[in-house]
């Protein structure tokens, strides 16, 4: 197969069986899968939602050649809007908090992206305040996708990764479970999924504290609420340990061989949870990104 | 004179909003000792269980980050500054 541009390989990730990190610690009859999103070709789930945003702001006019894309990330969709932006030939401004993890920082600038740090102190809240006030004291030089507050970000996961998770699984998925970050990967499958068959049980899981270690998720009740998260839609949702979330993310690459990122621990803690409740059930969650952004400190 | 501490968002309701406080002590784990005896709860957010610096957060004295100096043994003298940063960037 000869592609056009490597955005043609965005979506359609594999589903894989968690099997032997579970055995013995859920149920049975309970099987647990997961999207393995590092196999966007920018290496998360994020280059789903970054590449419809910009496809929607050229068609609606407001991203033109002689636009920058700026909007805040806490990292993954930086890299995302890095790696389109070069493959489309737009210039990239990223504004992420200075703790952002260095590897990320290098793959944005990798792809040619300029980065503006805020505070390390105030996390992806400060640069979220930062962009805005970058795009107001701009005027007509930026396209600023809004990630927090896009309907296109969810209305990617309507399109893409419900169908395929309603497909891969031939409509047996019983449970979803996804983390929260914009919310975007929650809500729009969430919708699309209860549209299929309204009784599948559809999870959000947020970091427990407002201190943690769960890069790119929120803690709702201490954060900026995206204005795209609709609580109510969602059946229900968990709170996630950053401790724990480690010791099973650490542990699919040892069972599993999935090299996978903190949040993908934490969608396999919230997982575990929800299938020690139940007696039955094909639960789905999602892995955002790859172990390899994480190799830094973290270690005492 | 003593040591300041910086504070990240996420901990400052338990410092009355304040991102910057003035601590005491001969070492990293001192300060925040005396921190503790200041603002109540403070010790079980940035230690777990086992008694140790929770992993996923950073601790620099001046700009030098201590787990490639002593850890939380770290001696700090007058006029240093403490900063306690989350080690990833989450939502607040």
């Amino acid at each position: 197969m000869i592609l056009n541009s490597i955005l043609e390989r965005i979506g359609n990730t594999p589903l894989v069986r968690i099997r032997e990190t579970v055995k013995g610690v859920v149920p049975d009859k309970v099987e647990i899968y997961a999207k393995l999103e590092y196999f966007n070709p920018g290496g998360s789930v994020k280059d789903r939602a970054a590449y419809r945003m910009i496809e929607e702001g050229i068609r609606s006019g407001k991203l033109t050649p002689d636009k920058i894309i700026m909007d805040p990330t806490s990292g993954n969709t930086g890299v995302a809007y890095a790696m389109i932006g070069a493959a489309l030939g737009y210039r990239v401004e990223l504004v992420m908090p200075g703790n952002v993890s260095r590897q990320r920082k290098d793959i944005a600038r990798a792809f040619g992206a300029d980065i503006t740090f805020s505070s390390e102190m105030e996390g992806s809240d400060g640069a979220i305040r930062m962009a805005h006030r970058l795009f107001k004291e701009n005027p007509g030089k930026y396209f600023m996708p809004d990630q927090y507050n896009n309907p296109f970000n969810p209305q990617a996961h309507y399109d893409t990764t419900a169908v395929e998770i309603w497909e891969q699984t031939k409509g047996r998925v019983t449970h979803f479970v996804a983390t929260l970050g914009t919310s975007g990967t929650a809500m729009g499958t969430t919708r699309r999924l209860k549209e299929f068959n309204k009784k599948i049980y559809c999870m959000g899981a947020q970091p427990a504290d407002a201190l943690h270690g769960l890069e790119g998720l929120k803690h709702m009740p201490t954060s900026i609420v995206p204005g795209i998260y609709k609580e109510s839609e969602l059946d229900e949702v968990a709170w996630i340990e950053t401790e724990p979330s480690y010791e099973w993310g650490e542990w699919l690459g040892k069972e599993e061989g999935l090299l996978v990122g903190y949040s993908s621990g934490g969608a396999l803690l919230a997982s575990i949870r929800l299938a020690q409740r139940i007696k039955e059930g094909v639960i789905v969650t999602i892995f955002p990104d790859h172990g390899d952004r994480y190799f830094e400190g973290m270690k005492w | 004179m003593p040591i300041k501490v910086r504070i990240p968002t996420p901990l400052q309701k338990l410092t009355q909003n304040k991102g910057e406080v003035e601590a005491s002590g001969q070492t990293v784990a001192q300060v925040l000792a005396s921190l503790e005896s200041q603002y109540n709860g403070l010790k079980t957010r940035l230690y777990d269980e086992n008694g140790q610096l929770r992993r996923f957060i950073n601790f620099y004295v001046n700009d030098e980050d201590i787990r490639f100096l002593q850890g939380d043994q770290t001696v700090v003298k007058d006029g240093d500054e403490i900063s306690i940063v989350p080690a990833i960037a989450g939502g607040s």
